[in-house]
């Protein structure tokens, strides 16, 4: 599974991202979450919500594999342990969606945990099947 | 210091100094935060008398103990200082992003105080607090210099800015913020403006720790659930507070033609479906807002686009239907004027208003307006008045000034229909057959502004023409509603989703691990309006309950037009009003508060 986002409903209230750190750290800082909204003001007046596909990018460029997809849902994973910080995926992220924050070498990755998706009440987020979406970029 | 940012950011502009200090339990048990924090450290920094245009006033900047929070619309900052309009204790707060941002970069409250020898701005990035030099964006209006200023130093930077009006000590000129929300109220602009600051650039990357997070998380998450089945956050996320037009026109409440009328008869043309239909780009919220009540719209004038957050209700009554501007395009060009150059629109609309009623019964004239006819419902006249008001040439010197001033200098019985409490200008709601929200405005601390106590709902609900009984609701409502301004919090999700009063007070016991109580937080609200009133005393020379009359209009002369068509206060009901609410309120007949009061409060 993966996150979706139809940008156009979006009214840019970070309430994702609030509780995207709320939720993974404890703390109120919608600078350490996983994913971001771009406002693009004061011309031509949109939110993009920038979120992760769990396209595996990342995976395939960490030189420790540090990072796993996992089973049941095909979501990638941070192993943080093994993570050495070296920003590999960070720079090869094709979306930006490898989030760097002062606090942890670790980058901040969507791990899909779906607390962002109810709080929207535009209903930005859903979820969708990865397969059938690789199926159709092809 | 849980949830709070915990230092106040001290910046003394004229010797270029900058300090922190930390925040004092007491002042949190006491004062909370934002406007209470605000009114406390004016009332003790500042020395009596002091002018607001000199470097001896201070202009504070403060978040709310939830701002940043994972708490619906915790995004509100309150500016304060004494205001130039009124000669006492001002705020006004926005919206937007700001708050957090003061927060995550570590702090509660930022003072700014003395003056600076040049145009600049203060750039805040977590520790690193600099006074940089604004020639570049000095003369620049208020969204262009949002733009450049997120271009020089990053898109995550928020900024707060004044317009050109702002730099030429206009009245009431606002602080704008977030490409579309505004401080617009009590000059809080001019004084930034004074101060030779044009702007606030602030970044902030810090965490905010809760006592209890989890609690928090739940408490949250459940008002967003039930909030988002609530009615109205489908209406605010479509209309935004646009979707009061109607309503209030239906109830003879519009101020229309400088509050001759209550009425507008074009008030369809520029009502929120119409902005549904023809201007509306995007729905934009503040911070953490479920209910996302601003408009982000787009017209087009002489061959160029006019990108802009509104018109709000509160623009549309005193732009639209005061200055009587029935055309959504010209009053969205109007609300980009005023967002552009700097200028609150319910001031401005307000001082145009009452320069074109001056000019209809010939109390200014063409020599005044330097040819300029000026005319209700004239989008070309307003704006050319209104750029005479920024750049303060012929007739726009003295409007620049406020209605007060103006009127006193025009004479031939202008004041009486100058529209203005204290000295600041009424904001959208024609009461005359409105006794509660007349008293509101009456007995706002700021002056002539409706947010304090939006009591008309009150006097539509137990009687229009009653006058009895209605002092108790309009205090209750003064208590209740600024203790949003306090937790840096917005009050729409209370006023129109029915969001409860104590889940403010839970939360933010479990984000701070200090017990709050609701009636904790309503004591807290009663000492900081107590404390204003004592400030507004301190600075008043000759203090009389004449203070909280409302202009003459109100109780001489009759609604012309529509639903409240020849309804009039009298000067009896007025002081009637305020003998029943000095007495709720524990205050003496000239409206001072009883030693009791003030012990009682701590004060």
């Amino acid at each position: 599974m993966k996150l979706v986002a139809d940008s156009k409903k979006c009214t840019g209230c970070r309430l994702c991202m609030s509780v995207c750190s709320l939720v993974h750290f404890d703390e109120a800082n919608p600078k350490k979450a996983a994913l971001y909204i771009d406002a693009k003001f004061p011309e031509p007046g949109t939110f993009h919500t920038r979120i992760c596909d769990q396209c595996g990018t990342c995976a395939s460029v960490c030189p420790e594999e540090a990072i796993t997809k996992r089973d049941e849902d095909g979501v990638y994973i941070i192993n943080a342990e093994k993570c050495t910080g070296c920003g590999e995926c960070v720079e090869a992220c094709p979306l930006n969606v490898m989030f760097v924050h002062e606090d942890s070498s670790v980058p901040i990755k969507c791990d899909l945990c779906k607390e962002c998706i109810p709080v929207c009440s535009t209903k930005v987020l859903s979820l969708k099947e990865i397969k059938a979406e690789v199926k159709s970029k092809k | 210091m849980l949830a709070y940012g915990g230092k106040i950011l001290r910046i003394n502009l004229s010797k270029g100094k900058i300090t922190t200090e930390n925040l004092s339990e007491d002042l949190i048990k006491n004062y909370v935060g934002g406007r209470g924090f605000a009114a406390r450290l004016l009332y003790d920094e500042l020395k009596p008398g002091v002018d607001p245009l000199s470097p001896d006033n201070k202009l504070l900047i403060a978040s709310g103990p939830l701002s940043g929070l994972f708490v619906p619309g915790a995004g509100k900052t309150t500016f304060a200082s004494k205001s130039p309009a009124t000669g006492s204790y001002g705020d006004s707060n926005v919206g937007g992003m700001l708050a957090p941002e003061i927060k995550y970069a570590g702090y509660d409250v930022i003072i700014l105080e003395g003056k600076a020898v040049q145009p600049s701005y203060i750039y805040i990035e977590n520790d690193k607090v600099e006074i940089r030099d604004a020639k570049k964006y000095w003369g620049r209006g208020a969204i262009t210099t949002e733009k450049m200023l997120k271009e020089d130093l990053g898109e995550q930077f928020q900024i707060a800015t004044i317009g050109p009006a702002g730099e030429k000590l206009v009245k009431f000129a606002c602080i704008s913020h977030d490409f579309g929300r505004q401080a617009g109220r009590t000059g809080v602009g001019t004084v930034m403006g004074s101060k030779n600051i044009k702007a606030i650039a602030i970044r902030g990357t810090r965490s905010l720790k809760m006592k209890d997070p989890k609690l928090l998380k739940k408490l949250s998450s459940d008002i967003i659930a039930i909030g988002q089945k609530h009615p109205n956050t489908k209406l605010f996320i479509e209309q935004g507070t646009a979707s009061v037009t109607n309503w209030s026109n239906e109830q003879g409440a519009f101020p229309t033609r400088n509050f001759q009328s209550g009425y507008f008869e074009d008030h369809k043309k520029i009502s929120g479906d119409v902005m549904i239909k023809e201007t509306i780009v995007t729905n934009k919220a503040c911070f953490g807002c479920p209910m996302a009540c601003g408009k982000y719209a787009k017209t087009r004038k002489n061959n160029r686009d006019y990108y802009v957050e509104g018109p709000e209700y509160e623009t549309a009554a005193m732009i639209g239907g005061d200055c009587a501007i029935g055309n959504i395009h010209d009053l969205t060009y109007a609300n980009w004027l005023c967002d552009e150059l700097g200028v609150d629109t319910i001031s401005g609309g307000s001082v145009i208003a009452f320069a074109m009623e001056c000019y209809e019964k010939g109390i200014i004239t063409d020599k005044d307006t330097g040819g300029v006819k000026l005319k209700f419902g004239d989008i070309d006249s307003f704006e050319k008045i209104l750029r005479q008001i920024v750049n303060r040439e012929g007739i726009g010197d003295l409007l620049a000034e406020g209605v007060r001033v103006a009127a006193a200098k025009l004479g031939q019985n202008s004041g009486k229909f100058a529209m203005e409490v204290k000295g600041l200008e009424i904001s959208g709601y024609e009461s005359r057959k409105a006794p509660a929200m007349l008293l509101s405005y009456m007995t706002c601390d700021i002056g002539g502004h409706h947010n304090r106590a939006w009591a008309i709902t009150h006097d539509i609900a137990v009687g229009r023409d009653k006058i009895e009984g209605k002092a108790p609701k309009v205090i209750e409502l003064q208590h209740q509603r600024p203790i949003f301004d306090m937790l840096g919090c917005c009050r729409l999700q209370w006023v129109e989703l029915e969001t409860p009063l104590d889940y403010y007070s839970q939360v933010l016991t479990a984000a701070t691990g200090i017990k709050f109580t609701l009636d904790d937080l309503i004591k807290a609200s009663e000492r900081v309006w107590n404390l204003t009133r004592l400030f507004l005393i301190r600075e008043s020379k000759d203090f009389s309950r004449k203070v909280d009359y409302p202009p003459a209009r109100f109780y001489e002369e009759k609604v012309q037009t529509g639903p409240t068509k020849d309804s009039m206060a009298t000067k009896e009901q007025v002081n009637q009003l305020l003998d029943e609410y000095y007495e709720f309120r524990g205050w003496d007949k000239d409206g001072r508060p009883k030693a009791e009061k003030l012990k009682e409060l701590g004060l």
